[in-house]
């Protein structure tokens, strides 16, 4: 059953000088989980997901993320995954159709086949008459979601968000989460990380990064029931806090 | 009254950023601005620390008028803006002693304001600010917001990007400083963090939609929420959007909070459609509404 | 009320908000490996490429001969020519076509000419023509060999009077005054001394106010009491100092490793360099004024003032062989007035009495520079 797990990791380390950012951690995601991934900051969590998909280079560890080592196949790693963050997601200064032809075309993607998608998207979204409205111009919620289905626009079998819906409106922040529920509940993987203590209940299951390891993981539920507590915030800070 | 703004009103091009604003913040109080990004905050919080002009409108800060009487406004209040606004290629030590001389007085003369949050990054001192984690960063710019003893403090997202952790602590320190006798507008699109505040305003698209204690705008909410949960949330959340009498249904931590169009509800209605719909370990019940719930209802009217 | 507390020892107060202010920009300027570099690197690194790599000068070019007179004189002159470095002749032409003949083949880059019976002209007129045609394709070249082969003359003709009581003329179209030996490293001096200040005042002024607003300062030194002209004056100082120093490491390198004269009053050239640092400031500011981004006000200085400084200030291309409009145009670049007076004190010795004209201009452009900015200094966001 190894190959269910589409994150596998272990002892991962990210050393800068002396300071362990990322402390030998170890954990796996399964397929069509939604993985929370929760921590402080500077606990370490932005340098373990930049790891994972392959945009810096671990200390010393294992990780195979959608199948390909970090090590030897970092591109191959890129080319299978989607990611989004809040800072960057789309070009503000490019249209809605061009944003989609541009990401499509980073992935290989054909022309028909984004033209395709293209009018499947606008769709899905109900955005149809907004494919030739500069994404600037658009409002922060339609623009969030429109980048996390830009980012699945290549089909990923993972998707890694990061704060995908800081300052976002709290109805668009639920709209978003139902497009997670979604996307999960047709077997894509989601790796996701929040400031948002309620969301880390959407989960499946949820770590806890603090100071560079990861000292918890299990779905929100046990979580609760380990640290005696009624919701995900108080577990949070009783971790973080190293209660 | 400490702020006092009527029928601002503000325009970038074509958006209106800010239409009739209009609310009264009183001497010692806690005040919340609360809403998406996007809602107009940054531009409410600078029109009353006079960098910005409104089109429309009056408002006074401290009883000095935001327009005319600026220069006064100036040296009476604390503004932390959105980003930390610090220098990043200058230590604690440095930014705070560099804030305390272009206010005219030094970090010695007002260091019992400061004193409790200081001395949580005082190990640091001097370490630059760049390389602080975003708990720490915000902690010195209230430092530095702080340093020439303001009367009203003005907080712009001071909780954004932070986790957890530091926005409780940096929330305590607020109550904190709210005893010392400032007057503090903050702003937030946390809706967790509307409890903390004495009194809200929610505002969204550059509309306030209700200002209040948070206690009252609960207390005020009509429609009877329900806690739903079964053993597959996605089916629930799809079977539930599907249900012909629901008036709104959202995820909300580990439950969907459900609310029915109907006055006679009847609970066991619901779960045997629910049922019907084959899902399992089906759990309804009343709960509570939060500041949340009552600001997206607010939304969708 | 402490506010009144505050108003008694107010002067006090304001000179320690100044030196904090100034304090701070210095950390700024220490701490950052770039702006350092601009600084200190800079400077040095540019007067010594242009002293020693890109010059004007020329050395051994070939040239043709083509001696209608074939006389003591003309013979005289040519032994001349041929025994300084700077010329090689390489043919000798004895007919008008083929003049055009070795230009086309690119072998020589000039043709001198004697006119027939050069000596007896000499005797009898007083006066003589000699011929240089040059390949123009490369303006400069050209320029710079008709410049070099006066000055030949010219030596020649001193000593024909030397020896003879009668004064003899040998008609030279030009005089090298001031620079006889053509050493380009001394027009290059204080042009380049002219680009450092102007980068140094003005690039890196209008990039460190504009740094405050990217990263969010400038909001909060707004709602400080602080006033603008406090800001921008407390912005503004260190990088006067900083150009003070600049202008004398460059005066020294150009005096002691390109033995570059220093003929006037120290005094006067570090009134006038004040004057333009002060200048180029304002024009920081200005730039500082209409932009929002580090990045932008680093594309203005560099296509707004830079190219300008480079390219039409005299520094390079003489104004003199530029088309009217662009003649018109380098008037209004405060660097072709300094680099005028520059090359005065510099180069010619002259006091005030010479430069009072270009300095009025300058004092006025700055005052313009200065009230406008003050003008467009923004005390709220938009």
């Amino acid at each position: 059953m190894k190959d269910q797990n589409i994150i596998q990791v272990k002892n991962l380390t990210k050393k800068y000088g002396d300071f362990f950012a990322v402390n030998e951690i170890s954990f796996h995601v399964k397929k069509g989980e939604i993985f929370g991934f929760l921590g402080a900051n500077g606990a370490g969590k932005t340098t373990a997901m930049k790891m994972l998909i392959g945009i810096s280079k671990p200390t010393y560890g294992e990780a195979t993320v959608a199948g390909f080592d970090v090590f030897k196949n970092p591109e191959k790693i890129k080319k299978n995954i989607g990611y989004m963050s809040q800072k960057f997601a789309l070009y503000d200064d490019l249209t809605v159709n061009e944003n989609i032809i541009f990401f499509g075309g980073i992935y290989g993607l054909k022309r028909k086949i984004i033209k395709h998608k293209t009018k499947e998207l606008l769709s899905y979204l109900g955005i149809e008459e907004l494919g030739k409205t500069l994404v600037g111009s658009l409002p922060l919620g339609v623009k969030q979601k429109l980048a996390f289905s830009i980012a699945l626009i290549h089909e990923p079998k993972i998707v890694f968000l990061d704060e995908p819906t800081g300052g976002v409106d709290p109805i668009t922040r639920r709209q978003f989460w139902e497009m997670i529920y979604e996307k999960a509940h047709q077997g894509t993987t989601i790796f996701v990380t929040t400031h948002y203590m309620d969301e880390a209940e959407y989960c499946d299951r949820v770590s806890i990064m603090v100071t560079g390891k990861i000292e918890a993981l299990d779905t929100p539920k046990k979580l609760k029931e380990i640290y005696k507590v009624d919701s995900m915030n108080e577990v949070f800070l009783k971790l973080a806090r190293g209660e | 009254m400490s702020i006092k703004t009527t029928n601002i009103s503000k325009l970038f091009g074509k958006t209106e950023a800010l239409k009739n604003i209009s609310f009264n913040v009183k001497e010692n109080e806690l005040f919340g601005i609360i809403g998406p990004d996007g809602a107009g905050k940054t531009t409410l919080f600078r029109i009353l620390t006079t960098l910005l002009f409104a089109d429309k409108g009056t408002a006074s800060v401290a009883n000095f008028d935001v327009v005319k009487e600026y220069i006064d406004i100036r040296n009476h209040v604390g503004y932390m803006p959105g980003k930390f606004s610090l220098y990043q290629d200058l230590t604690i030590e440095e930014n705070l002693e560099f804030f305390a001389t272009i206010f005219g007085t030094t970090v010695k003369e007002n260091y019992d304001l400061i004193k409790d949050i200081y001395v949580q990054i005082e190990p640091f001192k001097k370490r630059r600010a760049g390389a602080l984690s975003g708990g720490m960063k915000q902690k010195l710019a209230l430092c530095c917001a702080l340093i020439h003893k303001p009367k009203v403090l003005f907080l712009d997202e001071p909780t954004t990007g932070v986790d957890a952790v530091s926005r409780q602590e940096f929330w305590q320190m607020l109550k904190k400083l709210q005893k010392k006798g400032i007057t503090i507008l903050v702003s937030t699109p946390y809706m967790d963090e509307a409890e903390l505040c004495d009194r809200i305003a929610l505002i969204d698209k550059g509309e306030i939609l209700n200002i209040d204690t948070p206690q009252n705008i609960i207390n005020k909410f009509d429609k009877q929420i329900y806690n739903v949960s079964a053993k597959k949330t996605y089916k629930l959340l799809t079977d539930l959007k599907d249900y012909q009498h629901n008036y709104s249904v959202f995820p909300f931590g580990e439950f969907i909070h459900y609310i029915d169009k109907r006055k006679d509800f009847n609970k066991s209605d619901l779960y045997n459609y629910l049922e019907k719909k084959g899902n399992e370990n089906i759990i309804i019940t009343k709960t509570k509404a939060s500041v949340e719930d009552a600001f997206m209802d607010l939304m969708k009217t | 009320m402490p506010y009144m507390v505050q108003k008694t020892n107010r002067k006090e107060f304001k000179m320690k908000k100044f030196k904090g202010f100034i304090k701070k920009e210095f950390y700024h300027i220490f701490r950052d490996k770039r702006s350092l570099f601009i600084l200190f690197g800079m400077p040095i690194a540019q007067i010594l490429l242009f002293g020693y790599a890109v010059t004007n000068e020329i050395n051994n070019v070939n040239i043709a001969i083509f001696d209608k007179a074939n006389d003591a004189q003309s013979e005289k002159i040519i032994q001349n020519i041929s025994a300084s470095n700077y010329f090689n002749i390489e043919q000798i032409i004895y007919n008008e076509a083929d003049i055009e003949k070795s230009f086309k083949k690119g072998k020589v880059k000039a043709v001198l000419v004697f006119e027939p019976k050069l000596a007896k002209k000499l005797t009898k007129d007083n006066k003589a023509n000699i011929q240089v045609i040059t390949d123009a394709t490369e303006p400069n070249t050209a320029t710079t060999i008709i410049n070099y082969v006066s000055v030949i003359l010219q030596k020649i003709q001193m000593n024909l009077n030397k020896d003879i009581k009668m004064p003899y003329q040998i008609k030279a179209q030009t005089r090298m005054l001031y620079n006889p030996e053509l050493k380009s490293v001394f027009m290059f001096v204080p042009g380049v001394m002219t680009i450092i200040l102007m980068l140094v005042s003005a690039m890196m002024t209008s990039i460190s106010i504009t740094r405050e607003k990217e990263i969010g300062t400038m909001e909060i030194l707004l709602v400080s009491p602080l006033k603008p002209f406090q800001v921008i004056l407390g912005k503004v100082f260190p990088y006067i100092f900083l150009s003070i120093f600049n202008a004398l490491v460059i005066v020294v390198i150009g005096y002691f490793v390109f033995r570059m004269p220093l003929e006037g009053s120290y005094f006067l050239l570090g009134l006038e360099s004040v004057l333009f640092i002060v200048s180029a400031l304002s024009l920081g500011v200005l730039i500082s004024t209409i932009s929002n981004t580090q990045q932008t006000a680093m594309m203005i200085s560099l296509m707004g003032l830079l190219l300008p400084v480079i390219l039409l200030s005299g520094f390079i291309f003489p104004i003199e062989s530029m088309p009217r409009p662009l003649q018109i145009f380098s008037n209004i670049i405060p660097a072709t007035w300094y680099i005028i007076i520059l090359k005065g004190i510099m180069l010619k010795g002259v006091g005030i009495a010479y430069l009072w004209k270009e300095t009025l201009v300058l004092i006025g452009m700055t005052i313009f520079f200065i009230a406008l900015s003050i003008r467009n200094y923004k005390i709220r966001l938009e």
